[in-house]
């Protein structure tokens, strides 16, 4: 049998070649994908650089007695088996580079969130928005009921306690008295909470509605820091909710069924408007002070009227909360203070918020906010 | 080789004496710490089961002691980089004989550091998420990313001195001691025979290692800072931030280093080589580094304060005279003024009074992370009363346990391998030997230090 014999130098410099040109490829394809790539790289450099460092001070002779070391014999020519194990070794190991990111990606990926229809098929992209008349705001004191707004969405959402994703904030007037600013979460175009997630768990949508993934969300809660309206709820136990919604298939648009240890927040209800219907708060509203609309249409409704929101902004100097942060809300306020519902601004204080459910799923706690 | 002269001889052996005798009273020292940590597993065990609503966070202060515990473990890592890599740079000789331990305390404290970062996520079996759907954006992930860049960096950094010792180990111990010690001092002594090349190469790892893992270690506690500095939180709205906690890391690090050193030195022996000198060298660089820290605080709360924007008013209460107005007064005097003029009396120059100004030094920067992290949440964001926060016994177990983690992994560390650099302490007494200076090895406690 004829063993056919390699030059060694060129041999290595082939295997180093190849080696190299696979590491390239996967740079190429994984870059910017998975952060795993690229700390495998950054350690391997970490680790060859005092093996590098160690060869290129080597003497000649030394270096060359370091290659025998390796190879486990001094001959400078190669048989077919030393060869083969070589290449084989180096493309095992390129393989493994190459491999083991999309192994442990594959092995970890749920299915991916469902993204249906958020694109509608129409030429022009919804840009929802909300606009609160506070001039229609009493916090509910007229009706004797504590903030209907946010108790419709409690109820529709099976928001655990002590959440209120839309949440009645009473400030104080310049002067004397109060007002209601019903606050859900401000959808910002500009979201600082997106901007810090580690893993995508909460992201944009094309319409506009900020949305969380509770499969994904690692509950490290930095969005909750990042989050300047305090509009960011975590699961701190196992949530309180109905024994129904732990039933339901999860879906991340209704954020039901709750999961523990996960961030929570108002959705802008995308399910409901692609069918057709307003957000729960709006529906709970009892002066119709909210208006959700399209920025694109130029147009919103509280479920009664339809107004142009361009107009509507510009003539009742529309302003949105902490606008100097450039988050650039999508829900837009119209000052007041209950004035067009008779509300006194002296008369302050709402009726505390109460959970509609006389049993929750077994096992779970409630917390303080 | 040639001969070994007495004081290499005895170096020799008073490092050789924690590997190869253990007392009893380490074995009750491990013991408590295994309790503390068994304690602190029950805890978080509970944490697991019922969630983090055991713990005292909630929606407002979301953060908590775990959150300081992380950043403080992290900034105590900085004490091997500033000694043995800035030092080592700088040429400063004196800063062999600690060198070891620096680093030891380096590559613990950012083990269990990280390890924080995990007990305090919501959703720990998740944690592979960051590397599966990392995005760079977040500062988790340049978090995540500089922190075992950084772990391994000084792994490999603590390990490359570290060689000869453990060949010298190898030498001197096989037959003496466990099995598997020996033959760890084998495998990681990888073949080390002391011959010149051998020596060229270590040297040139060494030295390339040193300069890499410099800005390494600045790149951590900035990005560290950046997780506080890159959200809308008024009182993290900084761009000193970054230096503030690389000094604050560097401060911190020094004095958990004469801490460790004080109590090496008593326990193992060690006088003749952990001489006044180094206590007083280190005690000098806390008073730079407080200097420095004093200035920082002036630049932040000097700027903010004078305009007073709104929110700020806030902030300052409730660090100058409300609810966190002792700790913040105890960091400011305790933690960067006491040490100052604690260094500045001469009479207090001892080794006593240098532990003491590190203990005020480590607690005021424990205590600088907590307010830091909390007051930082509690400053309303719209129109509610302010949170409060009371940390839970499953917090502070899990806190006591990760204190035993750090102490018992130095404890395990100093067991096995060398404590002190003895390679690179025989190579430089050689050296002075050859250039007739006058030896630093046998230098009298009372008269070393001054300058």
């Amino acid at each position: 049998m004829v063993t056919r014999r390699f030059e060694r130098r060129r041999l290595r410099s082939h295997a180093g070649l190849g080696l190299l040109a696979s590491l390239a490829a996967t740079a190429l394809v994984v870059w910017g994908v998975s952060p795993l790539f690229v700390l495998l790289t950054v350690f391997t450099v970490l680790a060859s650089v005092p093996v590098v460092a160690a060869r290129a001070s080597m003497s000649r002779e030394s270096r060359r007695e370091w290659t025998a070391w390796l190879f486990a014999d001094g001959v400078r020519t190669v048989d077919r088996r030393t060869a083969l194990r070589l290449f084989g070794g180096s493309a095992l190991f390129g393989g493994t580079y190459l491999m083991v990111p999309h192994m442990v990606r594959s092995a970890m990926a749920q299915v991916p969130p469902a993204e249906p229809e958020l694109l509608p098929p129409r030429a022009r992209t919804r840009q929802w928005t909300m606009i609160i008349d506070l001039r229609r705001c009493d916090g509910c004191q007229s009706v004797g009921l504590p903030p209907q707004c946010t108790t419709a969405c409690i109820e529709g959402h099976f928001t655990p306690e002590p959440m209120q994703w839309i949440e009645v904030y009473e400030a104080e007037l310049p002067g004397d008295g109060t007002r209601f600013i019903p606050t859900p979460c401000q959808q910002c175009q500009n979201p600082p909470c997106v901007n810090v997630c580690p893993v995508a768990a909460t992201f944009s949508t094309p319409e506009g509605p900020v949305l969380i993934d509770q499969d994904r969300c690692i509950g490290c809660r930095i969005c909750m820091a990042a989050c300047p309206y305090d509009r960011r709820f975590f699961n701190w136990g196992a949530p309180p909710v109905p024994e129904e919604a732990l039933l339901a298939d999860y879906d991340l648009e209704l954020q039901v069924p709750a999961r523990k240890g996960t961030v929570m927040k108002c959705d802008f209800c995308p399910d409901m408007v692609r069918a057709g219907t307003l957000p729960f708060c709006i529906q709970g509203c009892p002066h119709r002070a909210i208006y959700y609309g399209d920025l694109e249409e130029d147009n919103a409704t509280n479920g009664r009227e339809l107004v142009s929101v361009s107009r509507f902004l510009a003539n009742n100097n529309a302003f949105r909360l902490k606008e100097e942060l450039g988050s650039q809300p999508r829900v837009y306020y119209i000052p007041g203070h209950g004035e067009d519902v008779g509300r006194d601004p002296t008369t302050t204080g709402h009726l505390r918020i109460r959970w509609p459910w006389s049993r929750v799923a077994e096992g779970s706690v409630t917390w303080e906010r | 080789m040639g001969a070994v002269s007495p004081w290499q001889a005895e170096l020799e052996e008073s490092t050789l004496e924690p590997a190869r005798t253990t007392s009893r009273s380490y074995y009750v020292v491990v013991g408590a710490l295994l309790a503390v940590i068994a304690w602190a597993i029950y805890a978080y065990y509970i944490q697991l089961r019922d969630g983090l609503v055991v713990t005292g966070m909630r929606d407002r202060i979301s953060w908590g002691l775990y959150i300081t515990m992380f950043v403080f473990f992290i900034g105590i890592s900085h004490a091997g980089t500033l000694i043995s890599a800035i030092l080592r740079v700088s040429n400063a000789t004196w800063r062999t004989p600690v060198t070891r331990m620096a680093e030891f305390i380096t590559a613990v404290a950012l083990m269990t550091g990280a390890l924080f970062v995990v007990v305090d996520l919501g959703r720990p079996d998740r944690f592979l998420n960051v590397i599966v759907y990392g995005r760079w954006q977040s500062p988790i992930v340049w978090d995540v990313t500089a922190v075992t860049t950084y772990l391994s960096a000084s792994l490999l950094y603590l390990y490359l001195p570290m060689i000869p010792d453990l060949a010298f180990f190898r030498d001197r111990l096989t037959g003496q001691v466990a099995r598997w010690k020996s033959g760890l001092y084998r495998i990681l002594a990888i073949k080390w025979e002391g011959t010149a090349d051998q020596k060229r190469q270590l040297h040139t790892s060494i030295s390339i290692m040193m300069i890499l893992i410099i800005p390494i270690a600045v790149s951590v506690h900035t990005v560290v800072s950046w997780i506080f500095a890159m959200t809308l939180r008024e009182a993290w709205n900084s761009a000193i931030f970054g230096f503030f906690f690389v000094a604050g890391a560097i401060f911190s690090g020094i004095a958990s280093l004469i801490i460790l050193m004080a109590l090496l030195r008593r326990v193992y022996h060690l006088e003749a080589y952990l001489t006044l000198r180094h206590f007083r060298y280190l005690g000098y660089l806390l008073a730079v580094m407080a200097g420095v820290m004093l200035y920082a605080n002036i630049s932040e709360y000097v700027t903010a304060g004078f305009k007073f924007e709104e929110g700020s008013e806030f902030i300052f209460r409730q660090l100058f005279v409300a609810e966190f107005a002792p700790y913040f007064w105890f960091y400011l005097v305790g933690g960067l003024v006491v040490p100052i003029v604690l260094m500045f009396i001469p009479r207090m120059r001892t080794i006593g009074g240098i532990v003491t100004a590190a203990v005020f030094v480590a607690l005021a920067m424990w205590v600088e992370r907590y307010f830091i992290v909390i007051t930082g949440l509690r400053a309303p964001l719209m129109p509610y009363e302010p949170a409060d926060y009371a940390p839970t016994w499953v917090e502070w177990s899990i806190t006591a346990g990760g204190f035993a983690f750090f102490a018992l992994l130095v404890t395990l560390f100093v067991k096995v391998f060398p404590i002190m650099a003895v390679y690179e302490m025989v190579e430089e007494e050689e050296q002075r030997a050859q250039l007739q200076i006058p030896s630093e090895a046998g230098s009298d406690p009372s008269a070393g230090g001054g300058a």
